[in-house]
């Protein structure tokens, strides 16, 4: 026995230490092998056989379940191992379309770069036969289901079980006839899916993808009567550059804002301000119900998963949500009302369009009670990943552009705004204001480290407003939320306000955002890139931001003002009826 | 789907039948298998109301785990359930013929489970362990053993004028 836990990876020595599995280490030694159905944030499932490994005196082992051991003497390409991943992948592509030069995710699949990489040009089995070939899902708003993409890894699966509890996807039928799918085939906009993307994020194929809207944004961009207005979530900054090279986590909002108009659009406006906005509402709505003891804990209502879910699953609780509308549509209504005046714009030739790290964002701006005179103020909501290609189509050099800044006066934002994208960011950003508010004295020390991190998805955080003991839960998938709305339900909540973001680790790790389910690390290094602008910024306050002072003193009046209310604040309703559970 | 799935579940039976079984979503295969009893078939809204109710399902697993084990049905099954053996020692001891004299009496297409008049269903199984009997047929648990396209025509015959 030596001291040092090793084994051999192709005759070389490496060290390990808690990976839970083989295919972890071969990664960590700067290694790879390929797979589909491994995800680092799922449970492991050993189902699509890719990265099967020899192992001397073990044979042929999946690398994604096998646990490591001191000394195992591992070969990653063998004549055998690189034989039955062809296999796999011929199989695999006899019972798919193969109609790569229509799918979403040509030039991003999984399936299509393995069978590149291993030179599949023929197939010796016969083609899914034309009988076999299933409708295609496009009934969600956020969502598309190409079953004839579907390689049944049951990443989707694992995903809408492990992360939102709620697998309303699942594997039907047996054998040859396997399907991943709704509860008996349903459409997924007729199922209590939450929007949430997570699904999509973790697809390797096209069989699971984002609804683009894309073409509709350029149909308004390319029409010159239409002034085409664009306001991007905090997470976006931070994700948008991977899709051009960068690294994870760094801040491309400058690059943004070029990009977004050379691509066309005609005023750059940002979320963050809005997020600064929600801040002025939410903090001093929170306050009020700490006074009042009411409707106690408050929830954080920017999640549009979160709220979905709340609706149908648990809508006797709606009394806790707070009545802010999310950052995109408080913004939109302001810029619907200000941007006409501001700008010599008629509101009927006046487009918004959001920039969302969120598939369910879609699903928001549809919603019913967030338009006004029949129209919704949020017209289009595109995800980072969208963006990212339409920046490609339209020719744009991402990284040689040069950085601008953002138009005034909804652009600008203090560091509590943009934090918002990481989850705890809201809660801390609220949490700052709130202080300011309550006590009316300056806080100093804006940080409160304890609110954040990625891969603790349920936090407890206990503060101290001037002799006010404050506890916050912050949680992040809708795993957790049940849990803490459980507290409450048994009255062992000790929290008076729960911030909810329904992707692990809060918007940054988004259903929209480019993939990045392969590494665990890259939600973080986004979130300190948010945390990051944060601290180098001015302002970290939301109150403190001028443009929100301004836009209260020439508009809004005061939080939780009539007109606030009437633009910022809505009524989420039952949704029960139609639900599952309602049977 | 059928359009007979339309009724409205007894959800306190459902209940009865999860409680019996602790409400543990291991229990879920006898607890379908105690629906099925009731309903002879497993109706949408009770594998809903399962896959709602029972920690750790949803729909979509209870769902998934129906369509999986053959012996889960999601259309009404007749009040006669007639399992036609078609083992390799049925198989070859003629099973087809008694199969297709089945249909013929009670004129069952092919992919039809349920005759129109819901008395009968029919449906083939890979074995029942009774190969020594081969032919056989198994109707409502009852074992008919040696069948031929005539033995099991005056079978049906029997029970067709028991029901008139």
């Amino acid at each position: 026995m030596t001291d040092k836990k090793t084994l051999f990876i192709d005759g070389k020595e490496v060290e390990f230490t808690d990976e839970p599995n083989l295919l972890e280490v071969i990664r960590k030694a700067g290694m790879n092998v390929p797979t589909f159905c491994y995800r680092p944030d799922l449970t492991s499932f050993g189902a699509c056989r890719m990265c099967v490994v020899e192992v001397e005196g073990r044979g042929i082992q999946s690398s994604c379940t096998m646990p490591p051991e001191a000394g195992l003497k591992i070969h990653l390409n063998t004549e055998k191992t690189r034989r039955i991943r062809r296999t796999v992948l011929e199989l695999l592509l006899a019972n798919h379309d193969k109609k790569c030069l229509t799918c979403e995710k040509n030039g991003s699949c999984e399936l299509q770069q393995y069978a590149e990489e291993y030179g599949i040009t023929n197939i010796r089995f016969p083609d899914k036969a034309l009988e076999d070939y299933l409708p295609v899902d496009d009934s969600s708003p956020s969502i598309v289901r190409d079953p004839n993409k579907c390689i049944l890894c049951g990443a989707c699966v694992r995903a809408c079980t492990e992360f939102q509890g709620h697998s309303v996807l699942g594997f039907a039928n047996r054998g040859a006839k396997t399907v991943v799918q709704p509860m008996n085939g349903r459409p997924l906009g007729q199922v209590d899916c939450v929007n949430c993307g997570q699904c999509v994020a973790v697809c390797p194929t096209g069989a699971l993808t984002i609804k683009d809207d894309t073409e509709k944004v350029w149909a308004e961009i390319t029409n010159p009567e239409k002034t085409v207005v664009v306001q991007m979530a905090p997470a976006t900054r931070v994700a948008l550059g991977e899709m051009f090279g960068l690294k994870p986590g760094i801040n491309a909002i400058g690059l943004m804002n070029a990009a977004l108009r050379k691509i066309g659009f005609n005023l750059v406006f940002d979320t963050n301000f809005s997020a600064d906005l929600t801040i002025m509402e939410e903090a001093t709505e929170f306050l009020e119900r700490l006074k009042s003891g009411k409707n106690l804990p408050l929830f954080t209502s920017c999640c549009p998963a979160w709220i979905k879910y709340l609706e149908t699953q648990h809508p006797e609780m709606l009394n806790h949500l707070s009545s802010c509308k999310s950052p995109m549509s408080m913004m939109s209504p302001v810029l619907v009302d200000l941007v006409p005046k501001y700008f010599n714009v008629k509101r009927e030739n006046l487009v918004i369009v959001g920039v969302m790290p969120c598939t369910a964002k879609k699903y928001e701006c549809k919603r019913p009670e967030l338009a006004r005179d029949g129209r919704p103020d949020t017209d289009y909501v595109i995800t980072t990943k969208e963006l990212g290609k339409m920046i490609r189509s339209a020719g744009i050099d991402f990284n040689a552009l040069e950085p601008e800044d953002h138009d005034s006066p909804f652009g600008e934002y203090s560091g509590a705004g943009t934090i918002f994208g990481a989850s705890g960011g809201v809660a801390e950003a609220a949490v700052r204001t709130a202080y300011e508010f309550a006590t009316g004295e300056v806080l100093n020390d804006v940080d409160i480290k304890q609110m954040r991190g990625t891969s603790n998805r349920s936090k407890t955080v206990s503060l101290d407003i001037k002799g006010t003991k404050v506890v916050v839960r912050v949680v992040s998938t809708l795993v957790e939320a049940e849990k803490a709305l459980q507290e409450i339900k048994s009255g062992k909540a000790d929290f008076q306000m729960l911030e909810v973001m329904a992707c692990p680790g809060g918007c940054i790790n988004g259903g929209g955002q480019p993939t990045s389910c392969d590494d665990s690390k890259i939600k973080q290094e986004r979130a300190e890139g948010l945390y990051k602008e944060d601290s180098e910024l001015p302002v970290r306050k939301s109150h403190m931001n001028p443009s929100i002072q301004k836009l209260y003193q020439e508009y809004l009046e005061h939080p939780g003002s009539h007109k606030a209310h009437e633009l910022l604040h809505t009524v989420y309703t039952d949704k029960f009826a139609g639900s599952y559970k309602d049977v | 789907m059928s359009s007979t799935n339309s009724h409205k579940i007894d959800t306190t039976k459902l209940d009865e039948i999860i409680n019996s079984y602790g409400g543990k979503k291991s229990n879920l295969i006898a607890i379908l298998q105690k629906v099925q009893e009731v309903y002879r078939y497993l109706p949408e809204e009770a594998m809903i109301y399962i896959g709602t109710k029972m920690e750790g399902l949803s729909p979509a697993t209870v769902y998934g785990v129906a369509t999986f084990y053959a012996q889960f049905s999601l259309e009404p099954k007749g009040k006669y359930e007639i399992k036609v053996c078609d083992g390799t020692a049925c198989h070859v001891r003629g099973s087809m013929p008694v199969l297709n004299a089945i249909k013929a009496r009670l004129d069952i297409k092919d992919g039809q489970l349920t005759t129109d008049d819901g008395l009968f269903s029919l449906e083939t199984v890979s074995c029942l362990g009774a190969c020594g009997l081969a032919p056989v047929v198994v109707i409502n648990g009852k074992v008919y053993p040696q069948m031929t396209s005539d033995a099991i025509k005056i079978v049906l015959d029997t029970l067709l004028k028991e029901e008139r």
